[in-house]
């Protein structure tokens, strides 16, 4: 049986109808729209369906949709701020980490969690964080600079913010 | 523009962020699997559940039954013609008919009005099979008395090949040194993260079909659809959406692509089929693991005197690329080194298993291993450094190679000068501690094939320019962009030429009725074929352009320049007319403004059985280092560093050249260390998804430092040549001969497991079932 339920994505609450074997991933593509989401494996091991909930990244082609009630979930469509790209779209395109793109949002996902908790995460680190993301373009060399180059700028920012 | 005046250009040589990457940073590209058309409906295929058996009953009654199930199609000779991707010995089908070869081979398809119910409906079709005793081994599947796949492959040979160049066996007798080992290349797969996807939407009343789907070459595809679906061309229309991917995985037609048009033909709606990634794992057609015999002869300084080598491709179930990578093993054989005699045996074997087709750097990463290992094998031998030994063979400008490939430019040993030189590699061979160790290799491959994959002297890439108020500079080009950038290199070249800003250039590719056509990515063809078409077809316009702007401007039209948005008189800078004004003078006073450029390679010129394939207008070059660590006590492998310097040509966008060297080189290390497509006993595959087959993740790359050295091919349409596919090569042979420099034994299997390394420190003591 297929009942409403209100998700809390990407600060706006939407209306779904959902049954309760469908999975977060699904709901955000086929009925929101929400295409930046991708699925590339269905079985948790690529992490190109990863989204934030409540801070943390997390695998939507392992999260029942009905389990994400009441949490605040952020896809790649909700991280720029009125218009303007967010720190790691803008390095990830200028220092040449997108080629296919098909696991970009994930793995800009997953380095945006990782941002959050840690400021100035070691090359180590920043490895670590995204080690559940798999990028078959890139030997991830231009990823793991372009995270670096974005944590950079944010702290910059924040500084900014911080004096002003 | 024939020459390296580079330093003039606005935008070759620049490294551009591609003109892609924001709609994919903001999850705004769309995939194929990302489209929704109004009545859309989804389909699902049945796979076989034996490697080989033949199909004595299907019953669908059950899944036409289900509620919201629209159709339920199963094989059919009579519609379903047997196609390959170049037509020669077709044998695979949208859905099998008769019988089955391998795991998985689709046997039955349904089409319903949600995904879930197309899923349900397939697993309550009930198929029964007569199983067949079948064949996994290639080096068994050529012996008498095996089960055969196919009737017209006796002993299962789809194709075998002899090349014969010189006297090897007088050449042998003569030599110094004549080293003889053989080495076992393995099963892997592209791994691309987006798995294929199709949406098909056939217009009953206008007869038309439309195809989206994740396809490298469309015009192939185009081809593919219209013999087996036996519709013209004409009447076909293939778009590619946004690629996620390919690495000559999306080359060929997917059964599920032929599966989906069917359905829709006979449903007149849309019809979308994306396969999960164990469909992905079974479609396959990734590398042709290789059980190869390597045998070359030197003088005394290490001079190459002979080469004889003999392939044995494992070709899996079906034709694929088989006949093109066979050749190109033999082909790949001929450089990068002088070669004064060369002997090719070599045959592509059916097997019931996933097909295998083309990975990048095809038949160049199993040619590489062995012929890298064995040089270092000989080097040790002869008491030459492994350095020297590749200095003293490396081919130069102007080479040509038996086989009668022209090398009309190649900086192969500057390469392996700079990567010794930034790698330390002389101070550390053989002198590290033991344990640690440094590899040395070497690698090239082709820049564009001089072959078409049916018979035809067509030009291989065409290019068309609007040019006009409305649109600004408008390029049809059939260029596909799989990931690799080509759109964006193919924007620079164009606003180079006519003196505009990157964003005054829309690049409409990736549709085949939008598009003129172009053979396709793949072989490393793009940057430097469809570079020339768009190069040419921008020149077409740029000098229409000039008519007018040299009456306005009182000089002669050869006197001309484009740049900054302006023509200008070369010689008196200060006479100029703004870009578009002099577009605005030739719509009022000629009319409207298009250019065309296309591009046909030089053809081969040699006599002998399959000379069609290696020759090519330019080869890219690249030389390797990897400082290794290995623990003899658990046998695990680390890579400390890694080194790369390429000679790609003129480097047309730098960061989009460190991207494919990087890229290449992760690819080669997987299959180097971890990646390999098991089968089980049953001939299914035991490990179909990312957590059984593992492809390296950011904790498996080492820092990688790559070189591009300068370099300039005049050939080509800004002095580039390939970078796509050459850098995978050389990463196996590289980590093979650095195991040898940390611990001393030579390891001629991949990939390189613990255990292998264990084994062959004499730790282990079962047999290699690889082993020839």
């Amino acid at each position: 049986m297929k009942q409403v339920l209100s998700l809390n994505i990407n600060g706006h609450d939407r209306d779904v109808m959902v049954s309760h074997e469908d999975l977060l991933v699904d709901v955000l593509r086929d009925q929101l729209g929400l295409i930046g989401t991708k699925k590339g494996c269905g079985h948790g091991s690529c992490g190109t369906c990863t989204v934030i909930i409540d801070g943390e990244a997390v695998l939507s082609c392992l999260t029942l949709a009905l389990s994400s009630q009441g949490k605040k979930i952020t896809t790649i469509e909700g991280i720029e701020k009125d218009g303007a790209l967010h720190p790691l779209q803008q390095s990830f395109i200028e220092r040449g980490a997108v080629q296919c793109g098909f696991c970009t949002p994930g793995m800009i996902m997953s380095a945006a969690a990782l941002l959050s908790h840690n400021k100035s995460p070691s090359i180590e680190e920043i490895k670590i964080g995204l080690s559940g993301n798999l990028c078959r373009c890139t030997g991830y060399v231009k990823i793991v600079d372009a995270v670096e180059v974005a944590a950079a700028k944010m702290r910059q920012l924040d500084a900014a913010q911080k004096g002003a | 523009m024939t020459t390296d005046d580079t330093k003039r250009y606005a935008w070759v040589g620049k490294s551009i962020p591609k003109v892609d990457a924001a709609a994919k940073v903001r999850g705004k590209a769309i995939y194929t699997d990302d489209i929704s058309l109004p009545g859309l409906v989804y389909a699902k295929i049945k796979g076989s559940t034996v490697p080989h058996g033949r199909i004595v009953k299907i019953d669908t009654h059950k899944a036409e039954a289900l509620p919201g199930v629209l159709a339920v199609i199963v094989g059919d000779p009579t519609t379903m013609k047997p196609y390959s991707v170049n037509n020669y010995l077709p044998t695979e089908q949208a859905l099998a008919s008769g019988k089955v070869r391998y795991y998985g081979e689709g046997v039955a398809a349904v089409a319903a009005l949600d995904e879930k119910t197309a899923e349900r409906a397939v697993s309550l079709i009930e198929v029964e099979y007569e199983a067949l005793p079948f064949v996994l081994d290639p080096r068994e599947a050529m012996e008498p008395g095996k089960p055969l796949l196919h009737d017209f492959a006796e002993r299962n040979i789809n194709y075998k090949g002899e090349q014969d160049f010189g006297d090897v066996d007088k050449a042998f007798a003569e030599s110094h040194l004549v080293m003889e080992n053989h080495y076992y290349c393995s099963y892997v797969s592209h791994a691309f993260l987006e798995p294929q996807s199709v949406v098909a939407d056939y217009d009953t009343v206008k007869g038309h079909l439309t195809v989206h789907t994740c396809i490298q070459l469309p015009h192939y595809f185009h081809q593919t659809l219209s013999r087996a679906l036996e519709l013209p061309m004409e009447r076909i229309r293939v778009i590619v959406p946004t690629v996620g991917g390919g690495f000559g995985g999306k080359t060929e037609a997917t059964p599920a692509s032929l599966v989906a048009c069917i359905l829709s033909r006979k449903l007149g709606k849309p019809v979308k089929i994306t396969y999960d990634r164990e469909e992905v794992f079974q479609q396959n057609k990734g590398r042709h693991p290789a059980y190869m015999r390597m045998k070359m002869g030197f003088d005394p300084e290490g001079r190459i005197t002979a080469c004889d080598f003999d392939n044995t491709l494992d070709g899996g179930a079906h034709s694929s690329w088989g006949f093109v990578t066979l050749w190109f093993s033999a082909a790949l054989t001929q450089l990068p080194y002088k070669l004064p005699n060369v002997r090719f045996r070599g045959r592509r074997i059916f097997t019931n298993k996933p097909t295998t087709g083309a990975q990048r750097c095809l038949g160049g990463v199993q040619v590489r291993m062995s012929m890298e290992s064995l040089l270092d094998e000989a080097a040790q031998k002869l008491g030459i450094h492994p350095f020297h030994i590749r200095m003293v063979n490396a081919v130069e400008t102007g080479h040509q190679t038996q086989a009668v490939f022209d090398v009309r430019h190649s900086e192969l040993k500057r390469c392996i000068e700079t990567v010794v030189a930034k790698s330390g590699f002389c101070e550390k061979y053989g002198k590290l501690p033991f344990g640690r160790g440094i590899g040395l290799a070497c690698g090239h491959y082709s820049t564009g094939g001089a072959y078409l994959l049916y018979k035809s002297n067509r030009p291989h890439s065409t290019a068309n320019i609007r040019v006009d108020t409305e649109a600004g500079t408008t390029v049809f080009v059939g260029a596909t962009d799989i990931g690799q950038g080509s759109t964006t290199v193919l924007t620079q070249m164009v606003a180079e030429v006519l003196g505009l800003d990157l964003a005054e250039i829309h690049i409409v590719c990736q549709d085949t009725t939008l598009a003129p056509m172009d053979n396709g990515t793949y072989d490393s063809r793009v940057t430097y074929g469809a570079g020339h078409a768009v190069k040419r077809a921008a020149i077409d316009a740029r000098d229409k352009l000039f008519g007018i702007a040299a009456i306005k401007l009182d000089v002669n039209p050869e006197q001309l320049e484009c740049a900054g948005g302006f023509i200008y008189a070369t010689y008196s800078p200060k006479k100029r007319i703004a870009f578009r004004e002099a577009v605005h003078q030739y719509l009022s006073t000629v009319g409207p403004l298009f250019g065309t450029g296309s591009y046909t390679p030089p053809q081969p010129s040699g006599d002998y059985q399959g000379k069609l394939i290696g020759p090519t207008p330019a080869f890219g070059f690249t030389a390797q280092v990897a400082e290794i660590e290995v623990d003899v006590e658990t046998g695990k492998l680390k890579i400390i560093k890694y080194w790369e310097a390429g000679d790609c040509g003129k480097a047309i966008n730098p960061m989009s050249v460190e991207g494919q060297v990087e890229g290449g080189i992760s690819m080669g290390l997987g299959q180097a260390l971890f990646e390999e497509m098991k089968m089980s006993k049953e001939g299914k595959m035991e490990n179909p998804n990312f957590h059984d087959y593992r492809i390296p993740t950011t904790m498996d790359m080492p820092e990688i430092d790559a070189t591009i050295v300068e370099s300039f091919d005049p050939t080509a349409p800004f002095g580039n040549k390939e970078v796509g596919e050459g850098p995978v090569g050389p990463v196996i042979p590289a980590i093979l001969n650095a195991i040898y420099d940390a611990v001393g034994v030579r390891i001629t299997e991949v990939p390189v497991t613990p255990e292998r390394i264990l084994r062959a420190l004499g730790k282990l003591d079962q047999p290699s079932k690889n082993k020839l």
